[in-house]
Order: structure tokens, then C-alpha cells, then sequence
């Protein structure tokens, strides 16, 4: 069990300070952290969990529950706000059926909606995180992220298949 | 030949990397394709971000002469055989688009977007690592704080703080034997700002050399670059700046043979607005949770490790070498009397020539926002421009000749923070921007202190039901009495500033607060609850509006005028987003 973040744990559990990049590479490793993975770090680092949780829950980066093939970094920042991310966030809850934080019945899409992710002058913006890497979407507008959400899911029923 | 494509995130995300690889292609099939991407006398390069992120893909091509021959905006991948075919002239900028750039002084960017910034030999080229050979063997540490002192260098994060101050305490201050620190603050935590992110990008080298030269000037022998884990290329751009500078020896032991040892590691932050904060950052450095602590003592006295460190911004690192390869009165020589040289502005919204801008400080807002960003978009009318992001404040339209200077804009109530101007026009509601900034502050406020925990919250709750429709009187005052409460009752930046954004709108959109309360009315028909649909005579009777709404309030004959029953309507938008001519109205 978690022989993924054995490299990691050696290069870092014994070096103080070092608990969000420990924390970083075992999201990397399976995508959230798990209560199992926590206790584990806590075992491997001598650092409490109920320590690991509180810094876990600080930043917005780490995730507690799992999530899907694709991660949809929905962009909230002031430029994207003022050039409507609140209609492209309403046509993807609308469309998928989940809201900030949620994914998918079938594991494809969680939506994370995120503070800023620096290209203002597209926006609004969205950044898609997926197994081949991530890929920024720019100058959204409702039909474009509908689109492009069918897209992903027939070419991972057309890979499936 | 040289091509260049310009691959900032913006670019990237506009297509550009498509654009390489059809580039590359199309040479390869030329025949010659060599390793380091040079095809028969052809060289095809990537750069940072030169800017004009409106008119990405971006390629450059460089004659023999290494001269600028042709620069190629909205360069898709379907016209790369064009570019190469020199058939591509509709691509080629115009001279008003050009004039986004003549029209600007770049110090911080004086690279962004020319070199590579993933070969250190062109920053060399270009006059890089100069600036710190002229440190380390002609100059002591007391004279390159004295050289930043002369050119009035203010940190770019924010607080607007003066950077010789900082570096003077740090190199003053006694470590007890042990190591002192030099940190780059890279967690560019405002929304709508991205100068940070392009110059880590555009020219990662920058930030390294004023880095070394801090640690040189403050006896520091370790740097740390605290960035954000949202900007992954540019943390690949640093790794790879850090280990060519190291190999090329600018970096590391005995840098120039002076016996002076640097070294510098990226730490990547796990997302907390608070962290950038000075001690909040720090905490987050030793793997805590990012909260903030009570100064004094100051990080110049004990911070990192309980150690005396630095921390500066991106962009004022970048600018070091500038000043002291040119000297501190070259520097000084732009910007107004307290504010000195040139300060990069993240020009977004609804403006219509969005990127980055970097110009000498005390410009006019009124230059930089139409002189430069070419006014608003689809010709609306200017309303207010959003300073400083959460910390900040907006400014009116009728505020339009201040100049941009760390005084002049306090004096607005917004700040000049770390340089995100964000332009609204006349379908922007101010009400609406406060709440979206209050939403901002309430889920990044750390906890620590109760006025920013609770009373963000508190001024969050009544925004949220003016915005409702629900407004009631006495809601303005008490919104500015619980401003001044968290301002004084916060122990760091981020608590005192909260309230900012809140208190310029009412301060300079106070009717726009008073139409939602009283007339249930949102002034720039922008808050869902408060704004009605009609159909206007422009209707031809297409069925397109009545057939899309969820609840069946629009009915009519096909070929005539629809009409919305308001008692059915819930106010979702589809007819107007539908209607293919402009026939239904939002007031």
C-alpha cells in the first residue's frame, strides 16, 4: 500500500517542514487524499493527523474525496466574472448535473471552481485537467462549454467501446 | 531566419502550441530538421508572452539581421502554411495594435515575449546576468542597497513598501550565526491578476538575478521562490531556469569567482490567498497552515526558521537588474516624485485591447485604459476601473485623469495593489462586484481573527440580499460600520482591506446601492432577482423564445410579436440568449 509515494516519503519524511509537498505528491499519486493516506503520512512523518487534516483543509488545492477523469477548473476570477463565468458555471451544473465540489454519476467531470487562473484576457476561462495533461478554454460562452463537454465524453465512450 | 511563437498560458490556451507544431511540421516536411528545432537556415522558437494576449497566437519572424520583419496576430494553426508561404499579410498587426506596445517604457518586460525563455544563452545575450557580476565584483552590499535606494524602488506586491528599507533590516538584522533567506513571493493570489505569472513565464532569468542580488545584498546564500501550483508552466520554466543557471555557474558556489554562494528552490503553494502575506507565507513555507502572526517581529528579523529573511515580489526582483546595471537614477528617472519607474498592469475586463501593460508610473488611468487598452468593448460606456483587487477599490469613471501612482490612487480608496485593472462598463452592477469581492475575502479569510472571520460574513450576507432584492434601509450604514469594525479589528492585511471594495462602490455608486434597496431595481440590469424580461416589437414571431423556456411563460403566434407572462417567468435568460434578434429586453 502506497508504494506510489514511497520515493516521496523517503526523500521528505524526515525533513521538517516538507508536509504540503508530501501532501502535493500523494494528490499527484491518486488524485485526493484519503483518509488511509493521511493516517499513513502521519505514521511515516510522526506528525498528527488531526495536524495533517487542519493543513489539508487550509488550501484549497488538496481534496478529500476522489475525483473524476477530468477535472474542470471552471475559472471565477474578477475578469471572468465580469465577462459572465456565472452563466458558463450555471450551463455546466446545468449540463452535468453537478455543482462546485461535485462529480459525475459516471466519474468523468468534477467542477472545481477556482479563484483565478491568470488569463484574464480571455475570459472567461476554463482549464480542464484530464489524463493527457491539462488545456485551457478561452472566450467561453454557453454553447461552447456544452460543446466541448460532449466532445470529451463521446471520445471516452468511443475509447471505451 | 527566425520564427518565434509566443507561448505564454494565454497563448498557449488561444492555440499557439498548435500553431508550433503545424510550423514545425511544415519545415520538417521541407527537409533538415534538426534537433534544436533549426530547419535549413530556419530557426523556430518559442518565447513568453509579449502582451497583446487579445491578439494570441502571436508569431514573430526575425530577418537575417536579427531585426523584427514580421509580426503575425491570431495566428492559428491553420494559417501556419500561409506564414511560411508569406501569404499571410491580413495576419500581419496593424498599426494601431502596434501601438499597444510603442506606446509603453518596459523595464520589468524589457524580455518578455523576444527571448526564449527556456535557453539561458539569449538572456545572456540580451545583457543578462550582468547586473549581478557588476554586484558581486565592483560593488558592496552596502552600495547595491544604496543603489535601490536611489532609484526609489517600492515593493510591486502591494504595500508599496520601499525595498532598500527591507533589504537594509534583512542585512542588518543578526541570524545568531546561523542562515538568513531571501523569498520571492510568486503566490499571485489576486483575481484578475497575471503580471507575475508572464514575467515567470516570459523571462524566469529576471526573477532569478534580482533574487541573487538581494541575497548578496543581505548575506543570504539560499533563495526560495514561493509560486503558485496553478501556474504549472511556469514553475517548469523555473526549474529549468534554476538548473541552466546553475550549470552556467551564475547560480550555486562561488558565483564569478567571488567566493559568493546562492542557490535557489521552488516551493509551490497549495492555494490560500492569505499567503501572501509576509508571515502567513511563511508559515506555509514550514508546511503549516498559512496563517498570519502578529509583527513584530518582522520576517527581516525573524522569519523563515525563525530566521532573518526577505521576502519581495516577482516584479521587483525583476527590476534590480535594471537598476543596477543602469544605476538607481536611470530607474529613477521615470514615475513621479514617490513613485519611481515603470509599473506592469494586468489591463482586463471589459476592455478592448486586454494584456499587459507596463508603463512609466503617474500615467493617467484615462492613457493606460484608452490611450493604450483601446477603451471599452463593443463600444459601451466606461464606467469604473477595479484597482487592487480584493484589497482595492473602484474607481469612477469621472476619476478617469488620476494619475497612477501609489498616492494618488490611495487617495481614491482603491490601491495600486499588485497591478490588476479591471475595466467595467455600463452593464457591470457595482452591488454585484462588492458581493463577488466580499465572496472572495470570506472564503479566504484564515480564521485567526474574528471581525475578518464573522464580519465578512455579516457584510457578505446583507450584499447577497441587496442583490436579492431584499435590501432593507439601514443597510448601507451598517455595511460601513462593520467596514470600520474589520478594519481595526484584523490583524492582517487581509482583514484590514477586506471591506475596501465595499466601501468605494458606496462611496462613488451610492445610487446603484439605493436603487437595489428601494426600487428593487438593479441599476445596470445585471442581478437576476431584480430584473424583468420583455419582448419588444424587433419580434418576428421566430417561436425560438417561447419553445426554450423552462416554464412556458411566453406564448404567441408564430410570425407575430410574443409576449412573457412575469407571473411564470423565473428569470433564466434562455429567451434572451436565444433570440437571434435582440427583441428581448432585460430591464
Amino acid at each position: 500500500m502506497f508504494s506510489e509515494i514511497e520515493p516521496v516519503m523517503e526523500k521528505y519524511a524526515g525533513v521538517p517542514g516538507s508536509l504540503i509537498t508530501i501532501l502535493q505528491k500523494t494528490q499527484d499519486a491518486y488524485g485526493y487524499l484519503s483518509e488511509d493516506a493521511i493516517a499513513y503520512i502521519a505514521k511515516r512523518t510522526g506528525v498528527p493527523a488531526s495536524k495533517i487534516y487542519g493543513v489539508a483543509t487550509f488550501y484549497t488545492q488538496f481534496r478529500l474525496k476522489p475525483v473524476g477523469r477530468y477535472i474542470l477548473m471552471l475559472c471565477k476570477g474578477t475578469a471572468c466574472h465580469v465577462n459572465g463565468a456565472a452563466g458558463i458555471e450555471e450551463a455546466v451544473t446545468e449540463h452535468l448535473g453537478i455543482a462546485d465540489g461535485e462529480t459525475t454519476a459516471d466519474g468523468l467531470f468534477t467542477l472545481d471552481v477556482v479563484a483565478c487562473l491568470g488569463c484574464c484576457s480571455l475570459a472567461p476561462v476554463m482549464m480542464v485537467k484530464g489524463p493527457d495533461g491539462e488545456e485551457t478554454y478561452g472566450s467561453l460562452t454557453k454553447a461552447k462549454v456544452r460543446s466541448l463537454l460532449d466532445e470529451i465524453a463521446a471520445r471516452e465512450t468511443e475509447a471505451a467501446s | 531566419m527566425r520564427i518565434v511563437v509566443g507561448e505564454g498560458s494565454c497563448g498557449v490556451a488561444s492555440g499557439a502550441k498548435k500553431t508550433e507544431a503545424a510550423l514545425a511540421a511544415l519545415l520538417a516536411e521541407r527537409g533538415g530538421a534538426a534537433g534544436d528545432g533549426s530547419y535549413s537556415g530556419i530557426t523556430l522558437e518559442k518565447a513568453g508572452c509579449v502582451g497583446n494576449c487579445y491578439l494570441e497566437p502571436v508569431v514573430d519572424v526575425y530577418g537575417d539581421d536579427g531585426g523584427l520583419a514580421a509580426r503575425y496576430v491570431r495566428a492559428t494553426e491553420e494559417r501556419a502554411a500561409d506564414i511560411l508561404a508569406g501569404t499571410a499579410d491580413d495576419l500581419l498587426i496593424s498599426d494601431e495594435d502596434a501601438a499597444f506596445l510603442s506606446q509603453q517604457r518596459r523595464i520589468v518586460l524589457r524580455n518578455a515575449g523576444l527571448i526564449n525563455p527556456e535557453k539561458i544563452e539569449e538572456y545572456i545575450a540580451a545583457g543578462g546576468y550582468e547586473a549581478l557580476r557588476k554586484a558581486l565584483t565592483q560593488m558592496t552590499p552596502e552600495e547595491v542597497i544604496e543603489e535601490v535606494k536611489v532609484a526609489g524602488l517600492r515593493g510591486r506586491g502591494g504595500a508599496g513598501f520601499p525595498t532598500w528599507f527591507k533589504w537594509d533590516a534583512a542585512r542588518n538584522a543578526d541570524a545568531g550565526g546561523g542562515a538568513k533567506y531571501m523569498v520571492c513571493n510568486a503566490d499571485e493570489g489576486d483575481p484578475g491578476a497575471f503580471m507575475d505569472r508572464s514575467v515567470l513565464e516570459g523571462d524566469p532569468h529576471a526573477v532569478l538575478e534580482g533574487m541573487a542580488i538581494g541575497g548578496y545584498a543581505i548575506g543570504a546564500h539560499e533563495g526560495v521562490i514561493y509560486v503558485r501550483a496553478e501556474y504549472p508552466l511556469a514553475i517548469t520554466r523555473l526549474e529549468i531556469a534554476i538548473a541552466q543557471a546553475e550549470e552556467k555557474g551564475v547560480l550555486g558556489k562561488d558565483i564569478f569567482g567571488t567566493g559568493y554562494d546562492f542557490s535557489i528552490r521552488i516551493k509551490a503553494g497549495a492555494g490560500a490567498f492569505v499567503c501572501g502575506e509576509e508571515t502567513a507565507l511563511i508559515a506555509s513555507l514550514e508546511g503549516e497552515r498559512g496563517m498570519p502572526r502578529l509583527k513584530p517581529p518582522f520576517p527581516a528579523q525573524k522569519g523563515f526558521w525563525k530566521q532573518p529573511t526577505n521576502i519581495n515580489n516577482v516584479e521587483t526582483f525583476a527590476n534590480v537588474p535594471f537598476v543596477i546595471r543602469e544605476g538607481g537614477a536611470a530607474f529613477a528617472a521615470y514615475g513621479t516624485e514617490k513613485s519611481k519607474g515603470t509599473k506592469v498592469f494586468a489591463l482586463a475586463g471589459k476592455i478592448a485591447k486586454g494584456g499587459l501593460v507596463e508603463v512609466p508610473m503617474g500615467l493617467p488611468l484615462r492613457d493606460v485604459i484608452f490611450g493604450i487598452g483601446g477603451g471599452i468593448k463593443a463600444g459601451r460606456a466606461f464606467k469604473a476601473v477595479q484597482m487592487g483587487g480584493p484589497s482595492g477599490g473602484c474607481i469612477p469613471a469621472a476619476l478617469a485623469d488620476t494619475p497612477v501612482d501609489y498616492e494618488s490612487i490611495t487617495q481614491t480608496g482603491a490601491i495600486v495593489g499588485s497591478g490588476g485593472m479591471i475595466v467595467m462598463d455600463e452593464d457591470t452592477c457595482m452591488v454585484d462586484m462588492a458581493r463577488y469581492f466580499l465572496d472572495f475575502t470570506r472564503k479566504e479569510s484564515c480564521g485567526k481573527c474574528n471581525y475578518c472571520r464573522v464580519g465578512t460574513k455579516r457584510m457578505l450576507e446583507i450584499l447577497e440580499r441587496i442583490t436579492l432584492g431584499e435590501g432593507r434601509d439601514g443597510d448601507i450604514e451598517l455595511l460601513e460600520e462593520l467596514a470600520g469594525k474589520i478594519k481595526d479589528g484584523s490583524l492582517c492585511g487581509l482583514g484590514q482591506t477586506a471591506p475596501n471594495p465595499v466601501l468605494t462602490t458606496i462611496r462613488y455608486f451610492r445610487n446603484e446601492y439605493e436603487d437595489h434597496i428601494y426600487n428593487k431595481h438593479c441599476t445596470a440590469h445585471y442581478c437576476k432577482a431584480l430584473v424583468t424580461y420583455a419582448i419588444t416589437d424587433a419580434c418576428v414571431g421566430c417561436t425560438k423564445c417561447a419553445r426554450n423556456c423552462p416554464t412556458g411563460a411566453i406564448s404567441g403566434e408564430v410570425k407575430k410579436p410574443h409576449g412573457i407572462d412575469q407571473a411564470k417567468c423565473v428569470k433564466c435568460g434562455k429567451c434572451e440568449e436565444n433570440c437571434a434578434f435582440g427583441a428581448v429586453l432585460r430591464d
